[in-house]
This record gives structure tokens, C-alpha cells and sequence, in this order.
């Protein structure tokens, strides 16, 4: 059974910082659809469909029919361990630094037989119930990769150091929340708490608000600390950043600025601005503060930076023009992300985006319902880190939202405008 | 819907014959480039011969360093203008494989004398970077868990069949420690020292159930032999062997989930009647060694013993050159050392020389008729690649 | 090449100036990001605070200089307030930074020290009882006078203490609806300058009219300075203030140095 984590000693400052390696990234281009799956959290395979062949790895034709019509479909993610071997030894320096290492052969259900990590719960074939589940996660190279895990869920599970390194667990790492009096925020602080994170810096970007709510977490839990942090104050962020960024595993950023409001219709674009000034020069302002320490950090033992959080909004992919500004800002800031993954990929950090639907919150007071409670959205953003996703859709609305995207997105682009057009 | 004709008859090898078995001596690492081997690999073939080089109008070449050369570059650079040339990327059945496809064109005409090589270097990242960039499914699905290379792979192999069929690593150090014995009077092996089993049984593991000892040495070489009509060969009084029958098989049973047998057991039973000869009449086999359940899968497959038996059969024989079962007799890639695509000559390469009583210390007496056998490429999670042939000396008729 | 005949009043006051028999006090706050800026309802348009962003540094961005963007309201940090920054002013003439009389830079200050009162009462609001009670002190106001409302807000350092939000909104000291006409019209100031966020009382949106400060004083042509320090500095009569705000078209105020002459004590 898996060790219980260890809380982490206190680093010691005189030795030298590991830095990060990653395990082999290169992929086909068939592949990335099983990154696509597990950046979402799902178990797809190539299903053809004029055979019902399930394909792995991942083909260009069928393997039994030859059909080029090959989908990605959810399919059966349990089998059978034939065989296991524990590398102790590597060519890669990635896994060289981490031997041993435990793979195995998985005889799915679904037909193929697979090569897999294989967790250290997973009983020897021939010793025990060799019944696994494989999930698709990504590893540190931002690929997808197969697990094989003990088929029902064991005590500690997701502590096993494999696993780990396709997780952002926030167990005994420390988080960063960059607007900490937020609803979401407060909500993501209290989750990460709840997770085990060692550490929250709860960011205050309005010291001079009180904050009911805020003070009474802040004294809730010697775990969080109170931090003083504006991102549309270059300075600010700078100073925060020297100040704790060797300690930042998980930057968390809630900062959002969200008006009502079209293009047309108003005399300035002031408030555009200030969304932008939040919403992307923010996300930018805390990238390049953050993000060359977190990099530098992302082997650094067991409480090692692995994750930066974006919380954008399902609008980030259709505008919606009650919003314009908002929504313009919100786009510019997924594109700004996906950025800032490609940049934080080389040293394994993950970027994990959470495109939750309107959530329950002051500037969402004339959205009918469903609106997504913020500790949701918080609930959300854990079990994302805990699962190492990348890509976090929160709520019916945002789902329903990505299906009618992907049937139609003119269609969306006009239903979404018949609010203001009419 | 499949069309239903009767099976047709395979020709025979008839007047064509291999000759001149030649071996540019391995080394650890070299600076060279796999064109260095190759070409110094026909230089031998030619001056082994007594041709001139413009005789030669037939090339087969195998290699995993020659990129991003193939051999159609490989000519220019070795001034051949051949009016036939393939390149045979399959591994460890390259061997067997170019015979076949050499024998064939110099009986149809196309080619009058073919000079099959194979060749690699090594220098100190071949290895690392050949694995990291060995096939499309090894990059997607296999090379990211570890990147144990083929020792992963193999280990996986192994496991599986220790647990199904009851294999020990007694029985897999058996079979290396008789390779040791062999190579030691081979004077090309790199592996110079003598190996117990308990130096076997007590090396450091490298991925679970593989050891030290299960694993060939990445070593830099060349092997080579020419294919021409055994009247060519009279002509140049030079010694041959005939070619009874061979097989190649791709892709085998890729329904079963992990291997425990290869393509030869698909096409055995028409190899020794296509060859006219039984296991029984083999008096030596060179099988494809890059891990020892490779060698007991052949066994099986080519017939010596059922499947799943053989664990049983090594703890029946001795595998030394004089033992009850000649195998291996130039101890093999795991004492030789495994030189690129050349490893999967080494045994057609050492065969030839058993059959041309050219194999010096390791002669195994009386031979008449030898199997080979070659096994490559593990593209996924398997071998994809086998291939066998049964040779007898050319002077026996 | 001979000297011109230099003015002998400029000449003397250059002199006196660098004798250090007048003195020279900077009213001003530095301008950072972290200074506050007045809180407006969130639905409202709200005023940029300062921020800064470095354009080079003697580096790759610039390998021999050092430079900066800087962005801000016309409001923000210690400002200059036109008439036309409020509704009751915007129809006056000159009523803008860039068309205001440039005279209108240089005028007389007094100082009314309320700094006590403040410290007992963040609300407390400066009545005409009080400005004649001053007066018994130290004079009356002469007419074209800025009066500057001596609080001590500027000692407030951090941004919590300085706009002392409560959750009905700011509290701050300022005038009262009676006193701000009463100036304009019995002592003919030139305008009212604070400590504080605002001209007026933080919690000035209660009083009849609203912000009377803002509307009285920009009604009729008078001016504000807000964010202002060291008026502790100050005698209570007889400093020079000169404030020039940048010239901005059509602009409602802007941003400014603000620098008193002094009698040195």
C-alpha cells in the first residue's frame, strides 16, 4: 500500500536546486488526441467507426479494416496486468531521476494491450487481483500518458510518487491566491486548506476594504497568509514576487474584473481597459513575476511549483456582447495562457485553465440560474490539480456552451448576440 | 470475400549459393560513421572474392546509423553503380531477409552477384538517441514510460513468460553462460572473459526480470556475405552454402495481447518441408539472441520443443559447440556484442562460416545442415520481424 | 555683451530665496502606485490609479537610458480640481486646466488647523463658526486666499487609515453646505485645498447639496487641491502657494506639483 506523504522538511538553502528534466515529450500528431482526452480528464481512444475496433496507439487507418474513419470515443478503461517490470535503470534523465520505475502490459477489456505506468498498488500478475483501471493523465512533458491504478481506490492512492508526476496535487504544496477577497477566491483558499495545502497566500488587493468574510478566513487557519498584491500594479506583483515566489507551487489566479457593458453602445473604453489591465496585463504582470521562479522550482522535491491556474470563463470561446469588454478581455486572456504554457512546458509546469459558467457572485446578479456556487468552482479547481488536468470546464452551462460550440459556432455567435441586437 | 486457388508451389533456391562470410571486427565505440563500417565491410566481400568492385552489380545494406543517408546514398558514396540495390530496415531479420531477396534476384537474372552488408557505428549516444527515435508507436506509446528502450520492453516479455510458463532465471543463465563458453573461442566477441552462472544469477538488475547479463552490449561493426550462382562461385573457387528453404514473417498474431511466440510458428511446418529436412536433421542453430526468452521462444517456434517447453529443453541440453544442441556458436550478440542492423547477420554471417568449415575454434564438427534464424524490430510491444533459414554446405552434393 | 537691468523684485526674491529667508515647502504627495485614489461605487467609472511601467533601464530595452510609462487619472495623487470638473461649473468660461488664467498658479494660502478636531472626529466637518474663530486669531482670510484645511490626513500612511472606509463609505474630515459659499462669498477665496481624498468630507454625499465643496467652489469659477502634505509647514497666513496644472485640453484637473513660499520661522 502507498506511504502516506510526508510532510516535507524545511529546504535546505546551501544545496543545490534540482532542476527540471522531462520525460521524452515527442509525439505524432495522432497522439495529441490522447493528450486532448487526458488535458480534459477523459479516457478516449480511436474507435473506428466502420468496425468498432478500438486502436491503440493511436493510428492514422484502422488496424482491422483499414477505414480512415477513426473517432475518438470514450471507451472501456479497465483490463487486466499481464506483466510488469521495474526500470532501474534509464537512458532518460528524467526517469533516471526517479528510478525505480514501475511499467506493465494491460490487456483491456476494450481489446488492445497497452504499455502503462503501473501503480505501486497494483498486485504482480500471478500474486493477487490483477483487475486495473487505466486513466490517460498527462506527465511532465505536458503529454498524455496511460496509468495503470488498482481497480477500486486504495488508502494514500494519490500519493504514490508516480503518480504524482502526473498530478498537481495540492497536498503539502503551497498555494497562491491572487485575489483572495473574492468570492472564488476565498472559496479556492478554504478548498486548497481542505486539500492539505501547507500554505495559502491569500492575496488582498484592496487593503484599505474591509472585508468580513476575508478577516474571518485569514484568522480561520495559521495555514494562510494574508498578502498585499494589485496585478495592475507592475510593482506590486514584483514585490510579491521577491518577496515569496521561491515558495509558490500553485499560483491560483482569481483576479477577475467583470462589468457589464457592450462596445458600441459605450462613450469610452475605460472600462475595457480596466478589464484588460486585470484580466490579461494582470495574468502577464504575475507571468513574468512568478513565472521564471516557479520554473526554476518545478523539480524541487516533493513540494515542487507544478501548477498555474487561470480562472477565465466559458465566454473565453463566444463572446457575449451584454459583456464585449469583458469578453474580449477574457479571450485575450486564453490566448495570453496558452502562451504561458508553451513558455512553462520546458520546465513541466502545467497550465490549468478553468472555464467555469456564470457563477453565483455580485456581477452575475441578473443571470437566471444555474449559476455555479463559487465553492464549486473552488471544488473544481482542486479536483483538476488533484487529477493534473489542463483544461477545467465548470458547471451545465459551461458544458452545454462547448457542445453548441461544437455543433454550430455561428449559431452560438448568434444566439449569444440576440440580447443585444434586437 | 477471398478468391480460392490452390496453393502454389515455392521454387526452390536452386543454383544459388551464399559465400564468403566476412566480419569487420566490433568495437565498443567508434568515431566512424556507419558508411565507414558498411564500406570496409564490401571491401572485404570484394578482395574475400578475388572480384573487382564493378562485379559487383548487386547491393543489399542494412543499417540504423547510415541516416539520413539510405543506401541509395551509400552507392554514390562507394562509387557502386549496382543495377539492383535494397535496403532492408528489419532489424534483426535482416539477415535472413536479404538472403532471400538477394537469392531471388541473382536466380531471375536481375543480379548476378549481390553483396549483402549491414553495418553500424556506435558512438557514445547512438543507443540513446536510435531508441528515443526507433519507431512512431515506440515514440507515442512505449518510449515515454521509462525509457527503458528494448530492455523495458523485453522485460515485459520476460515477466510474462516466467509466470506462464515457469522459465527461471536459472534456465536464461543457463543459455548465456553457454554463449560465453562459445564466444570465447571466437576471437571477433568483445566479451573476453569467462561467465558463471552465479556471476549471472548475482548481476545488478536493470529492469525486473532482466539482469546484467540478459542484456547485449551496443557495440559499433559490420557483417557481410555475397549471394551469386553456385556457378559463379565454382568459377571463383570459392566455398558456398545452399539455400534449402527460408521464411519471413511480419506482424504475426497481433491478436495475441503480449508475445510469447513469433511468426516462425506460422510458417515452420512450411519451412522444413519446403527445405526438406526435420529439426532433428539441424546440427547447429543461430537464433537471434538480443535477450535469452528470445532464444526460448525460437526454440519453440522453430519446432525443437512444444510451446510452453522451453524451460525443459535448456535444462535437457548443453548449447556449447560441442554440447547436445551446437547453438549460438559465436556466442551469440549477447557475447559478442550487438553491432546495429549487423547483429542480425551475426548468425547467417556465422552459419555461413560453419558451413564453409571456416569457423575456426568455434567449428562445430560434421556440420552439414544449419538454421538460422532472425527476429527485429519492436516497433510496439513486440517483434514484429522473423524470419528463418535453412543452409547446408555447398560441397555435399 | 551687457546684463540687462534685472528686475529688482525678482532679483530679491531669487535672494531671499537663496539667503533661506523665504522657504520653500513641497505640498506634494510622490506619486506610487499604492497611493489611494477616491473609491466610487463599482458601477461607476473609476479613475486610474498611478502605475508605472519601466520602458528601459540601461539594458537591451534601452542600453544608455532609464525611462517609464506612467498612466493616471486626472485625479490621482495630490491633483488640481477646474470648474469644469463638476456639473455646477461646466458651462463658466476658462473653466479648464488649459484655459484657466495662468495668474490664477500663484495665490496666498492660509491654513486652518483643524488636525485636533480631526484626530477626535473623522467626520468633522469645518463650519463657519470655526473660519471666524480662526479669524479671531489670525486675521481674516484675504480675498483671492487659498484655505487649506490643515487635518494631518497625510500622516495617514496606509491606504486603509487614509480613506477610512466604513460600510457606509469613507469618513473624512471637509467643510459643510454653509461654509463654502459663505467663503466664496464673504472672504472671496481663491479655492479650498485638503489633506484628504477630496475637497470634501468623505462622507459628504449626505449634506444639502451633495459635495458642496464641489459645487459651490466650481460653481463659481474657484478651484480645489486635494492630497496635499506638509501643511503643518505652513504659517496659518503668509505663504505663497504656487500650483500649475498641467495643461491639458479641456482637461477637468490634473496632477501637480504643488510648492509654498514661506517666510522661514
Amino acid at each position: 500500500m502507498t506511504e502516506p506523504l510526508a510532510k516535507p522538511k524545511k529546504k535546505n538553502p546551501v544545496q543545490r536546486t534540482r532542476l527540471a528534466t522531462l520525460p521524452p515529450g515527442p509525439r505524432s500528431r495522432a497522439a495529441l488526441g490522447l493528450t486532448r482526452a487526458a488535458a480534459e480528464g477523459v479516457f478516449e481512444l480511436q474507435v473506428c467507426a466502420d468496425c468498432n475496433a478500438v486502436q491503440y496507439p493511436p493510428r492514422e487507418v484502422c488496424g482491422s479494416c483499414l477505414s480512415e474513419r477513426l473517432d475518438w470515443k470514450p471507451v472501456d478503461n479497465h483490463g487486466e496486468l499481464i506483466a510488469t517490470t521495474t526500470l532501474r535503470h534509464s537512458n532518460d534523465l528524467y526517469f533516471r531521476e526517479r528510478l525505480p520505475w514501475r511499467v506493465g502490459t494491460v490487456k483491456m477489456n476494450a481489446g488492445p494491450s497497452v504499455v502503462a505506468h503501473v501503480h505501486e498498488d497494483c498486485s504482480e500478475p500471478g500474486e493477487g487481483d490483477v483487475r486495473v483501471r487505466l486513466a490517460l493523465k498527462l506527465d511532465r512533458s505536458g503529454q498524455a500518458v496511460l496509468h495503470a491504478l488498482p481497480e477500486k481506490d486504495t488508502p494514500n492512492m494519490n500519493d504514490s510518487p508516480q503518480l504524482r508526476e502526473s498530478t498537481c496535487d495540492p497536498e503539502f504544496r503551497r498555494v497562491l491566491v491572487t485575489d483572495g477577497k473574492s468570492a472564488v477566491g476565498m472559496g479556492v483558499a478554504k478548498a486548497m486548506l481542505e486539500a492539505g495545502a501547507s500554505t495559502v497566500f491569500l492575496c488582498d488587493s484592496s487593503t484599505w476594504k474591509t472585508v468580513p468574510a476575508f478577516d474571518a478566513l485569514v484568522a480561520s487557519d495559521e495555514r494562510i497568509q494574508a498578502v498585499e498584491l494589485d496585478v495592475t500594479d507592475t510593482d506590486s506583483v514584483d514585490r510579491l514576487a521577491a518577496s515569496i515566489g521561491g515558495k509558490v507551487d500553485i499560483l491560483v489566479n482569481t483576479a477577475a474584473h467583470m462589468r457589464d457593458g457592450g462596445i458600441v453602445g459605450r462613450k469610452d473604453i475605460n472600462l475595457a481597459r480596466d478589464a484588460m489591465e486585470v484580466n490579461v496585463l494582470g495574468l502577464m504582470r504575475l507571468a513574468q513575476a512568478f513565472g521564471p521562479g516557479m520554473s526554476f522550482r518545478a523539480a524541487d522535491g516533493t513540494n515542487n511549483a507544478v501548477a498555474w491556474v487561470n480562472v477565465l470563463s466559458i465566454h473565453a470561446f463566444a463572446a457575449l456582447p451584454e459583456r464585449g469588454a469583458w469578453s474580449a478581455s477574457i479571450a485575450a486572456a486564453l490566448s495570453a495562457s496558452q502562451t504561458l504554457r508553451a513558455e512553462l512546458r520546458g520546465a513541466g509546469v502545467r497550465v490549468m485553465n478553468v472555464f467555469p459558467g456564470p457563477i453565483d457572485e455580485e456581477w452575475e446578479q441578473l443571470t437566471p440560474p444555474p449559476k455555479l456556487a463559487p465553492s464549486a468552482v473552488a471544488k473544481a479547481i482542486v479536483k483538476g490539480l488533484q487529477e493534473g488536468l489542463e483544461d477545467v470546464y465548470v458547471g451545465d452551462i459551461a458544458e452545454e456552451l462547448r457542445a453548441r460550440l461544437r455543433e454550430n459556432r455561428k449559431a452560438v455567435e448568434r444566439e449569444l448576440g440576440d440580447s443585444v441586437g434586437n | 470475400m477471398s478468391l480460392t486457388l490452390p496453393p502454389r508451389p515455392r521454387l526452390g533456391y536452386d543454383g544459388v549459393v551464399a559465400a564468403v562470410p566476412v566480419t569487420i571486427p566490433y568495437v565498443r565505440y567508434s568515431t566512424h560513421s556507419a558508411h565507414w563500417w558498411l564500406g570496409r565491410a564490401l571491401a572485404e566481400l570484394i578482395r574475400g572474392a578475388g572480384l573487382a568492385k564493378s562485379d559487383v552489380d548487386g547491393v543489399c545494406v542494412s543499417s540504423f546509423t547510415l541516416g539520413p543517408d539510405t543506401a541509395v546514398g551509400l552507392m554514390q558514396h562507394l562509387g557502386m553503380s549496382p543495377r539492383w540495390l535494397d535496403h532492408i530496415p528489419m532489424g534483426g531479420a535482416s539477415g535472413v531477409v536479404a538472403l532471400r531477396r538477394a537469392a531471388r534476384a541473382v536466380q531471375a537474372g536481375d543480379a548476378e552477384i549481390v553483396a549483402c552488408i549491414a553495418g553500424d557505428t556506435n558512438h557514445v549516444d547512438s543507443f540513446r538517441n536510435t531508441v528515443s527515435q526507433f519507431s512512431r508507436f515506440a515514440q507515442d506509446a512505449v518510449y515515454p514510460y521509462g525509457a527503458g528502450g528494448p530492455n523495458a520492453s523485453f522485460a515485459l516479455l520476460t515477466d510474462h513468460y516466467m509466470h506462464q510458463y515457469g522459465a527461471t532465471r536459472e534456465d536464461f543463465g543457463k543459455l548465456c553462460v553457454a554463449q560465453r563458453d562459445n564466444a570465447l573461442k571466437n576471437p571477433h566477441a568483445l566479451m573476453k572473459k569467462p561467465l558463471t552462472l552465479a556471476q549471472y544469477l548475482e548481476a545488478r538488475p536493470i529492469t525486473d526480470p532482466i539482469h546484467l547479463f540478459d542484456c547485449v552490449m551496443p557495440c559499433a561493426g559490420a557483417e557481410g556475405y555475397l549471394v551469386m550462382t553456385e556457378e559463379r562461385a565454382r568459377a571463383l573457387k570459392l566455398p558456398m552454402v545452399r539455400i534449402r528453404s527460408t521464411i519471413e514473417r511480419h506482424n504475426a498474431f497481433p491478436e495475441d495481447p503480449i508475445q510469447f511466440r513469433g511468426g516462425w510458428a506460422m510458417d515452420r511446418d512450411a519451412l522444413y518441408e519446403h527445405a526438406g529436412v526435420a529439426p532433428a536433421d539441424v546440427d547447429f542453430v543461430e537464433t537471434y539472441d538480443d535477450y535469452p526468452v528470445i532464444n526460448m521462444l525460437q526454440f519453440e517456434d522453430l519446432g525443437f520443443c512444444a510451446k510452453g517447453e522451453g524451460p525443459t529443453f535448456v535444462r535437457e541440453h548443453r548449447f556449447t559447440i560441442d554440447g547436445s544442441f551446437p547453438f549460438n556458436t559465436s556466442g551469440g550478440q549477447l557475447s559478442v556484442g550487438q553491432a546495429g542492423a549487423a547483429g542480425g547477420y551475426l548468425g547467417l554471417v556465422q552459419a555461413l562460416r560453419q558451413l564453409t568449415g571456416r569457423a575456426g575454434d568455434t567449428q562445430v564438427q560434421g556440420a552439414r545442415i544449419g538454421l538460422v534464424s532472425g527476429f527485429g524490430m519492436i516497433n510496439y510491444d513486440r517483434g514484429l520481424c522473423s524470419g528463418a533459414a535453412v543452409l547446408e554446405r555447398g560441397d555435399v552434393r | 555683451m551687457t546684463n540687462p537691468i534685472p528686475n529688482p523684485i525678482l532679483s530679491q526674491f531669487l535672494a531671499e530665496l537663496l539667503s533661506g529667508r523665504l522657504k520653500l515647502v513641497d505640498l506634494t504627495q510622490t506619486l506610487t502606485p499604492e497611493f489611494p485614489i477616491i473609491q466610487l461605487p463599482p458601477e461607476f467609472g473609476q479613475p486610474w490609479p498611478f502605475r508605472i511601467e519601466e520602458i528601459s533601464r540601461y539594458d537591451e530595452r534601452g542600453p544608455a537610458w532609464y525611462w517609464n510609462n506612467f498612466s493616471m487619472s486626472e485625479h490621482t495623487g495630490t491633483h488640481f480640481d477646474a470648474p469644469i470638473h463638476w456639473v455646477s461649473g461646466k458651462d463658466l468660461p476658462d473653466n479648464a486646466v488649459d484655459s484657466l488664467p495662468i495668474e490664477h498658479c500663484i495665490a496666498a494660502a492660509c491654513v486652518i488647523d483643524v488636525s485636533q478636531e480631526a484626530a477626535a472626529n473623522p467626520d468633522f466637518l469645518l463650519t463657519i463658526e470655526h473660519v471666524k474663530a480662526w479669524e479671531d486669531k489670525h486675521g481674516s482670510i484675504p480675498e483671492r486666499s487659498w484655505v487649506l484645511l490643515r487635518t494631518d490626513w497625510s500622516k495617514r500612511t496606509t491606504p486603509k487609515e487614509y480613506l477610512n472606509m466604513a460600510a457606509d463609505g469613507a469618513h473624512s474630515p471637509g467643510p459643510d453646505a454653509e461654509v463654502v459659499p459663505w467663503l466664496i462669498r464673504e472672504r472671496k477665496v481663491h479655492g479650498f485645498g485638503t489633506e484628504s481624498i477630496g475637497t470634501d468630507a468623505g462622507q459628504a454625499h449626505h449634506l444639502n447639496p451633495p459635495y458642496p465643496c464641489h459645487y459651490y467652489m466650481h460653481g463659481n469659477s474657484r478651484y480645489g487641491l486635494q492630497c496635499l502634505t506638509n501643511l503643518d509647514q505652513l504659517p496659518a497666513q503668509g505663504a505663497v502657494i504656487f500650483a500649475a496644472p498641467l495643461k491639458i485640453r479641456n482637461g477637468s484637473g490634473s496632477p501637480l506639483r504643488v510648492l509654498a513660499l514661506t517666510p522661514a520661522q
